[in-house]
């Protein structure tokens, strides 16, 4: 059997995004000894593809803006189905995590008084996104990191985990490989935090890079952690459509917060026909006061390109399937009409929407200054994700914390945009410092104690290679994942199809377990790839099995089956949990009532 | 320089041996630009090293040669030394070279096509050892701005230069008229501006040096900027023309040329 | 559907070696979506790296013809695709496999240089600065981190100068935070002594190779040379200083 390295921290954490790097700093700044699992290089996480920027009530260009107006706005935005816990208190500490990056050396778009620039987005009641251009992710993410190196962090740059180690009814840590030489580590740690981003993988579109296989979440839950909301998919209703080995790319919201509007083949604004009730008193019924929401104008309303995520998508494939899509497949993009309105458009778009401009020009030969581009949804985010407390984010497992996209609550049914990189900065920095306090009142344990596990995790990781480059291909079985999903747990589902996916599901485990490779451990990516099939299952099942079970439409889960909104399912969140013989097990989970406060803060903001 | 050579950090293994001169997997004609390059500034060195030397046919008629202005001498001094030839050129012809030669755009162009260091990008090297611009007497490269100064200076002059093109001694009396060598001489101190204005240096001293600037600051910043966008054009063109304006008054004053056309 | 070959360099250290790739091409493809291919059909063991495959991340750094390019932002469409198409990892660092290189000595030497230091707030207790003055250093943080610059720079590609130089990125890192007017940390000194800015012959390799389009060499360079001569070597400058 293959040796291993031990390594020794007091808080591990799992994932070097937005949320790991966030909960490394506080943890480090407790001053605990923290190591960083990374699956790729620093400052290559998902993070870096958020483009429109970071929701905060800071108020700098509309101070009519405050906590309270965010809060009820992610509520609105989620269906009610959030932990309310949650978002009182992203609402009310992201001004200060954006403030904090600033004085790390992040530089935002400022206002003409110096101040943070702030920009509208879908959802978002006031110009709320702290940005910098179109790669507002890029800035956070190199402010993070050129911050927590100079911090006694410890960096296991190209690493994954295969498991999580368990004992006594505590996480101690976990067991993984790195890419570079193939070999295998070992984490010994008092608390660890899992950051380790979405599940976009198991679609065949999406905006996610080849890391968001569900790690966290499947790691989590064969650790017997609870999962809730994983009915809730984001399918953002803009990605890239053509040429087809681009196909999800995503398009930020933010070319139509600058005034991008939506047409289908028909040159009709689409959007203006199917405005939801609970949106109707603060939507734009005419292009002209869409066009002055754009700019600034506070008696203006928003446009209906800028409702949530969810419908915008919805309607996008309804626009599709009833042949009123473009040449590929999707819907117009629009923003070079604003030339009718500015006289030097050209290089506002250029200014405002840099790498939008070079995205479309370079991959697609396309001028987004001069010609509509062709959008269509894509998966974006995942809104479930690993059940954790609101407060400290320690899930159902002792010692086990998750921040980010991979822990659940914030987001409820639907996200807004915006809000993923303020959720990673503020429940990361609440992990990091729960983590450290939970690591300081409890001692290690040796290796001996998770010895087994270690074995059996050699065994997995070593099996592909046992079986050879004659076993089934796993990038074969990846892309049918993918396929199939997309087909049939996508964007609108029924009873049926998700039927016949649980079904697929199965037939491709079997044929994971069958899977081969060939070559040697050294960085070698057809054995990652075999090794994160079982969590891409794991992931794609409990999505499936939920989404089965929710009997509404709702948010990410739209059901042509059942397409209205229920009220007792808006009662209830769904929690997955992995039963005593390994089988997935499902409860209504009541949401809790509300404290008054906050109750208030709703109703003065419907 | 107490801290000189501090190591900054190895490299775990080696990187790949240093490929011979020469050596790309580039499929482009990736030699040709480092050889006009070559071609371009080896012609001028060559051209006005030699009209340098000349000391004659610098004036024809109102015009003033720029390589010769200003005229400080017209006779041999008594210290000038005995194996050099006198040559007026000689007394300024060093200020606007060494503005050229400290420039940034030419010792990029030059250290690829002289020094092949690197010929171009992604080529083999000729040599192992390299020292940059670290040391003697590279580290003179550093006065480009001194040059600087000088080259505005000679601006000015040259600006005037363009002046006294305008007025032509008719009967002992000066008059004014534009010809084809009216416009030559206007057009040289324009491109020479657009070189000199947007020189790195000067970005560098208008307000470059600072992080915040006001309002003028930054509009004078923004100018110099845009022309050092283009530098490397400015560069050429100037050139190009300073040898031309050379050549043409030259042979008006050899009596070569004789058709200095009358505009009006 | 038309097929094309690639010509990708394969193994590890002395044993590495070309290998040529038939795949079939379609509209619209990048070198990242042929490599995939290959891999997925005919050399599941290739090591590649790659993140977002839409030019954000900076991962999937190679050379390609000869060139140091994003292999996700290289469409099949701008190479002659008659002649085999090279593929090769970047040179300027260590070889791991394949297309996969060391490039940690980026991160090591990074963490040397002193980080973004706060200045004090202004009057009203703020830290106030204006898209004008900002817009320099925001070129440069638009940096991803794919370090052509730094494989594409002679210095460290051919004069392996690792020890001495700390290349491209890291003068826009330092460039960056020198820039920024809530900064009040000074590097002039390491610039000249420890990172030797004085290395750079200015051949503008790096921007010429940037995926970014920053202007590496013109508005970071240059301008970090030019404060250096004014702290260490402008005699003018130095007096200037002492009377004023």
């Amino acid at each position: 059997m293959p040796g291993y390295e031990t390594h020794e921290y007091d808080v591990l954490i799992v994932g070097a995004g937005g949320a790991g790097l966030r909960a490394a700093i506080e943890a480090a700044a407790a001053g605990v000894r923290v190591g960083v699992i990374s699956k790729s290089l620093l400052g290559k996480a998902h993070t870096v593809m958020a483009e429109g920027g970071m929701a905060a009530a800071l108020g700098h260009v509309d101070d009519r803006d405050n906590w309270r107006v965010h809060f009820a706005d992610t509520m609105r935005g989620g269906y009610y189905l959030n932990n309310w816990r949650m978002a009182e208190l992203h609402a009310k500490e992201a001004p200060d995590r954006v403030r904090e990056l600033e004085q790390w050396g992040a530089i935002f778009d400022r206002t003409p008084d110096g101040r943070i620039l702030q920009r509208n987005f879908g959802g978002h009641r006031y110009p709320r996104l702290a940005h910098v251009g179109d790669r507002t992710g890029l800035e956070i993410i190199r402010t993070l990191q050129d911050h927590a190196v100079q911090q006694s962090i410890t960096f296991h740059m190209e690493t994954t985990l295969l498991t999580l180690l368990n004992s006594g009814g505590r996480c101690v840590g976990g067991f993984g490989y790195e890419r570079e030489r193939g070999r295998y580590k070992l984490f010994l740690a008092k608390a660890v935090v899992l950051a380790t981003g979405g599940i976009g993988r198991a679609f065949q579109i999406t905006s996610n890079s080849w890391e968001y296989t569900g790690d966290g979440q499947a790691l989590a839950f064969q650790a017997g952690a609870a999962l809730r909301d994983v009915e809730f998919v984001q399918f953002h209703p803009t990605g890239m459509v053509w040429p087809p080995s681009v196909r999800g790319i995503l398009v930020t919201e933010g070319v139509r917060g600058e005034g991008g509007v939506l047409r289908n083949n028909e040159g009709k604004r689409f959007l203006f026909d199917d405005v939801p009730e609970n949106y109707r008193s603060s939507t734009a019924d005419n292009a002209e006061e869409g066009w002055r929401y754009t700019q600034g104008d506070k008696s203006a309303r928003r446009p209906p390109e800028l409702l949530t995520r969810d419908h915008v998508a919805r309607c996008i494939r309804r626009e599709v399937r009833a042949g009123r899509g473009s040449p590929h497949g999707g819907v117009f993009l629009d923003i070079a009409w604003i030339k009718e309105k500015l006289p030097n458009s050209v290089e506002h778009i250029k200014k405002k929407l840099p790498s939008m401009y070079h995205q479309f020009k370079q991959l697609a030969d396309l001028d987004i200054t001069q010609q509509p581009m062709e959008v269509g949804p894509t998966t974006h985010y995942f809104m479930g994700g690993i059940t954790v407390d609101g407060d400290t984010q320690m899930t159902g497992i002792d010692g086990l914390f998750a921040a980010g996209e991979c822990a659940a609550g914030l987001h409820g049914a639907n996200r807004l945009g915006g809000n993923s990189l303020s959720d990673l900065l503020v429940f990361g920095k609440r992990a990091g410092e729960h983590a450290a306090a939970y690591a300081s009142n409890h001692a290690a344990v040796g290796a001996s104690a998770v010895g087994d596990q270690i074995a059996s995790a050699i065994q997995r990781g070593e099996a592909p290679f046992e079986r050879g480059a004659q076993g089934e291909n796993p990038y074969a079985i990846q892309h049918e994942l993918q396929e199939m999903m997309q087909n049939l747990v996508g964007i609108v589902r029924t009873e049926d199809e998700m039927e016949q996916a649980l079904g697929a599901i199965a037939g491709l485990r079997q044929r994971a377990a069958k899977v081969g490779i060939g070559g040697n451990r050294e960085y070698n990516n057809g054995w990652h790839t075999a090794l994160d099939l079982d969590n891409l299952l794991t992931v794609a099942e409990l999505v499936t099995r939920a989404g089965k079970e929710r009997r509404e439409s709702r948010g990410g889960h739209f059901r042509e089956d059942y397409p209205d909104k229920d009220a007792e399912w808006g009662k209830v969140n769904l929690e997955l949990s992995r039963g005593p013989n390994g089988a997935i097990e499902s409860r209504k989970i009541p949401v809790r009532p509300m404290p008054e406060d906050l109750l208030q803060a709703i109703e003065e903001n419907k | 320089m107490s801290t000189i050579d501090v190591p900054l950090k190895a490299l775990k293994s080696p990187p790949p041996p240093q490929r011979p001169f020469g050596r790309t997997e580039r499929p482009d004609l990736w030699w040709v630009q480092p050889l006009l390059v070559f071609l371009g500034l080896g012609a001028f060195v060559v051209y006005s090293t030699w009209a340098a030397f000349q000391g004659d046919f610098y004036r024809f008629g109102p015009y003033l040669s720029p390589m010769y202005s200003p005229v400080l001498l017209t006779t041999r001094p008594g210290w000038w030394p005995a194996f050099l030839p006198f040559s007026a050129a000689l007394l300024i012809l060093w200020a606007p070279g060494g503005f050229r030669v400290t420039c940034y755009y030419y010792r990029g162009a030059y250290y690829k096509a002289f020094w092949a260091d690197p010929a171009t990008c992604a080529v083999g090297e000729p040599r192992k050892s390299y020292w940059g611009e670290r040391k003697w007497p590279l580290l003179l490269q550093n006065s480009h701005r001194y040059f600087l100064y000088l080259a505005l200076l000679f601006l000015v002059l040259l600006a005037h230069d363009a002046w006294n093109s305008m007025w032509f001694m008719v009967n002992g009396v000066k008059q004014f008229q534009i010809h084809l060598g009216t416009i030559i001489m206007i057009v040289d101190p324009i491109l020479l501006g657009g070189y000199t204005l947007g020189c790195h240096s000067l970005r560098h001293l208008v307000g470059g040096r600072r992080d915040v600037k006001g309002g003028a600051r930054k509009k004078t910043y923004d100018c110099v900027t845009c022309l050092n966008g283009v530098h490397m054009r400015w560069a050429w063109f100037s050139l190009f023309w300073v040898m031309f304006t050379d050549i043409y008054v030259r042979l008006g004053a050899m009596g070569i040329w004789t058709h200095d056309w009358r505009l009006f | 559907m038309a097929t094309a070959t690639f010509r990708i360099w394969r193994g590890e250290g002395e044993q590495s070696a070309y290998v040529d790739y038939p795949c079939e091409v379609e509209e619209g493809m990048v070198v990242l979506d042929a490599v995939h291919r290959i891999q997925a059909t005919q050399a599941n063991d290739m090591a590649v790296r790659w993140n977002c495959k839409a030019g954000k991340c900076g991962s999937c750094s190679a050379e390609i013809n000869g060139m140091p390019k994003l292999m996700c932002m290289t469409r099949l469409n701008s190479l002659d695709l008659s002649k085999p198409v090279t593929i090769e990892p970047m040179k300027a660092f260590p070889h791991i496999k394949d297309l996969v290189t060391d490039v940690s000595w980026n991160y090591e030497v990074k963490k040397q240089i002193p980080p973004f230091h706060l200045r004090p707030p202004g009057a009203d207790g703020t830290w106030r600065a204006y898209q004008k003055d900002v817009d320099r250093p925001q070129e440069f943080r638009k940096c991803i981190e794919c370090f052509l610059c730094q494989d594409v720079c002679h210095v460290l590609r051919d004069h392996h100068m690792h020890e001495k130089f700390i290349g491209p990125r890291l003068l826009i890192h330092v460039a960056q935070m020198e820039m920024n007017p809530l900064d009040d940390g000074n590097r002039l000194e390491a610039l000249k002594d420890e990172y030797n800015i004085g290395y750079c012959n200015i051949t503008k390799c790096c921007t010429k190779v940037c995926p970014e389009g920053i202007h590496i060499t013109d508005n970071a360079i240059i301008p970090l040379k030019e404060r250096v001569v004014d702290e260490f070597y402008d005699p003018l400058h130095k007096l200037f200083k002492i009377f004023k």
